[in-house]
């Protein structure tokens, strides 16, 4: 059984068909998902966290299936996020976002907040610890206290890294994570992936418009193009394969679509 | 050290001047502006304390010996931090607009003021009202009543945000007014717009006065809201409310569970306005659907916004100011000049007795209190004491 697994997952916007039929797996390790604007990357993130209902098909999770379940519910069980335009929460300090990914870890109740009980100081600490440790890792603990909307564009990136790493994910999904960065600190980031996958056994799910750094990261790489999936393999089966340059460098005579960020 | 001694001289100057001058308005707002002064100075921790602590203690009710009125104010004062302090959850945390908060007040009052009266006999025939110690059960019933409306309330607007919501909250408001304006027919439950009374009130211990009775009662359940409110604001329930007026979306994905923690505002939010609205039925003895209009809606809400969305002490100076605005400032002025009219003065020749009662200050509270807010979110729309974030103490990384 994989640890994740999607079955012709299928999504309709009014007469717009966004997902058709998509399956997707992954035992462990990085997979890319690739493809022009438009074709579903983001939509099919948005059904995996539970933010947007499948019309139709199937999506599990260490066997347990995920469809109809609350965000915070498929968050508790262990898959986290990030955005592509970056959602963090502005007005509260990087430390407060990174505390806040971790609500689905907390089993403290009302009367343990109100009473300041010892589990409740004892985990407030923890947490603040924990917290910390997460800036330390994407390289921000000198910014813990700083409020994030006045961080840099990177750092927030980074940031919400942190934020969806707090929730202890055993999967992660980034959406364009290195989208507006230069080669350099997309290099760092990967390095950080990298870093993940092999000191918690992370497994994660990117979505990716730098061609360089998913052929020098992905273990997997899935192309979709219109909702539909066209290729899947190996960087450089996919690389090769016909229909993937058709979809971004278009056939012979035809528009451009996509060329721009192949 | 200068400022210190500056700072306590300031307090007992202004409360010896009140005791000397019981009825100059601007004397009291001095030693109110004393106390404002004790809370910003840059004075030890423990002197500040010790100040306010007499301060509200033992200065206020022997100010309230001097001149009741003032009590009064305070009492009042302390009704409407604990409503601003409720609604800044609400709004100033959870970031929902709820522009029918004073239903909850309304709900609290009338569940006291129906067992607390004979009225209630009209109900449920005889034994009634309850014995005055049943006040301090009907505190804690007020407050699960309020929390429950509050649950009911946020079940059908879970979905709306921002002006949907407002609208929404602001129609409830107004449902339960004119409930509370309705019910007494088929079977009487509020008496109509004649409102209840005699509502009891509790024995007072050790002989005091009503007057600082309920003001010390008040205290204490102002100093309860705000140790609550600080304790869910520091937690990761309050962390959730702002990820959630921050960004609604995001917050869910983070693992936010939005349905309990929507739930969970409302019914925190009410159950301060419940607490309150037991109180303040007793402490009237008589109430009626005119005492929760709209109007006291949009003051509470202008409180929150004056002091500063989401910041406690905003909220508790907020309130203050409003509230010594209206009940003090305005009507001071309004006597004031009542007394230069009686008096005869004349004013570069024109006799002040001759000014149309149309003139008179306290009829212009409203507009003062829309001017107020106009320059307030012209030159600091973020509040006279803004929310600041808690800059933690970084120890070094260790896991």
């Amino acid at each position: 059984m994989s640890l994740f697994e999607a079955r012709s997952v299928t999504k309709r916007f009014g007469g717009l068909t966004a997902l058709h039929g998509v399956d997707f797996a992954l035992e462990r390790g990085i997979a890319s998902i690739i493809g022009p604007n438009g074709a579903g990357k983001t939509t099919l993130f948005n059904i995996f966290t539970g933010l947007y209902a499948a019309d139709d098909g199937s999506v599990t999770f260490r066997g347990q299936p995920l469809l109809g379940l609350r965000p915070d519910q498929i968050t508790a069980l262990g898959i986290c996020r990030t955005f592509q335009n970056i959602r963090l929460f502005s007005n509260m300090t990087a430390i407060e976002n990174v505390l806040v990914g971790m609500n689905s870890r907390i089993a403290l109740g009302l009367w343990d907040v109100l009473s300041h009980s010892r589990s409740f100081r004892r985990t407030e600490s923890d947490l603040a610890a924990r917290a910390i440790g997460l800036l330390d890792r994407v390289g921000l603990q000198a910014n813990a206290n700083a409020v994030a909307r006045n961080l840099p564009y990177g750092d927030r990136r980074r940031l919400e890294l942190a934020r969806a790493l707090a929730a202890e994910p055993a999967l992660l999904l980034l959406d364009e994570p290195t989208a507006g960065m230069t080669q350099g600190e997309a290099g760092t980031l990967m390095r950080l992936l990298r870093g993940l996958v092999a000191d918690l056994g992370l497994a994660i799910i990117l979505i990716e418009h730098n061609m360089r750094v998913v052929m020098e990261v992905s273990d997997r790489v899935t192309v979709l193009d219109h909702g539909e999936k066209i290729a899947e393999g190996s960087p450089r089966e996919v690389q090769e394969n016909v229909r993937v340059i058709e979809a971004y460098l278009g056939t012979r005579g035809a528009g451009p679509r996509g060329a721009r960020r192949a | 050290m200068i400022q210190a001694l500056l700072t306590v001289a300031l307090v007992v100057v202004s409360a010896l001047a009140v005791a000397k001058f019981p009825r100059s308005v601007l004397v009291f707002l001095l030693f109110q502006g004393s106390l404002v002064f004790v809370y910003r100075a840059q004075i030890p921790e423990w002197l500040r304390r010790s100040l306010l602590a007499v301060a509200l203690l033992v200065l206020m009710p022997a100010i309230g010996y001097f001149n009741g009125y003032y009590l009064e104010i305070a009492t009042q004062v302390g009704i409407f931090v604990a409503l601003a302090l409720g609604l800044n959850i609400v709004v100033g945390l959870a970031g929902l607009l709820d522009l029918g908060y004073v239903a909850f007040f309304a709900v609290g009052a009338y569940s006291w003021a129906i067992f607390g009266s004979p009225h209630a006999n009209v109900i449920f025939g005889g034994g009634f009202p309850l014995a005055g110690w049943w006040f301090y059960v009907f505190l804690l019933v007020g407050l699960g009543t309020a929390a429950i409306t509050g649950i009911l309330l946020g079940l059908p607007v879970l979905r709306l945000h921002g002006d949907y919501l407002a609208i929404v909250t602001l129609g409830f408001g107004e449902v339960i007014r004119v409930l509370a304006n309705n019910l007494d027919k088929p079977i009487n439950f509020t008496n109509g717009p004649k409102g209840i009374t005699p509502i009891s009130r509790p024995p007072a211990p050790f002989g005091l006065p009503y007057g600082e009775y309920f003001y010390f009662l008040v205290l204490l359940i102002v100093v309860a809201v705000v140790i609550v409110n600080r304790r869910l604001e520091d937690s990761h329930i309050g962390r959730a409310w702002e990820a959630i007026r921050e960004d609604e979306l995001a917050a869910r994905a983070m693992g936010v569970p939005l349905v309990r923690m929507k739930l969970m505002a409302f019914a925190c939010g009410a159950s301060f306005a419940g607490v309150m609205g037991v109180l303040f039925s007793a402490k009237q003895v008589f109430i009626n659907p005119e005492s929760f209009t709209f109007l006291e809606s949009i003051g509470v809400l202008a409180m929150v916004i004056l002091g500063g969305m989401g910041s406690i002490p905003g909220a508790v100076l907020g309130a203050t100011v409003v509230t010594v605005l209206n009940l003090q400032v305005l009507k001071g002025f309004s006597l004031w000049l009542n007394e230069l009219k009686n008096a005869g003065v004349t004013v570069l020749g024109y006799s002040l007795a001759d000014l149309p009662t149309q003139f008179e200050p306290a009829k212009y509270e409203r507009m003062v209190f829309g001017v107020i807010l106009v320059l307030m979110m012209i030159f600091r729309p973020q509040g006279i004491f803004p929310a600041r974030r808690r800059q933690r103490e970084l120890a070094q990384p260790g896991g």
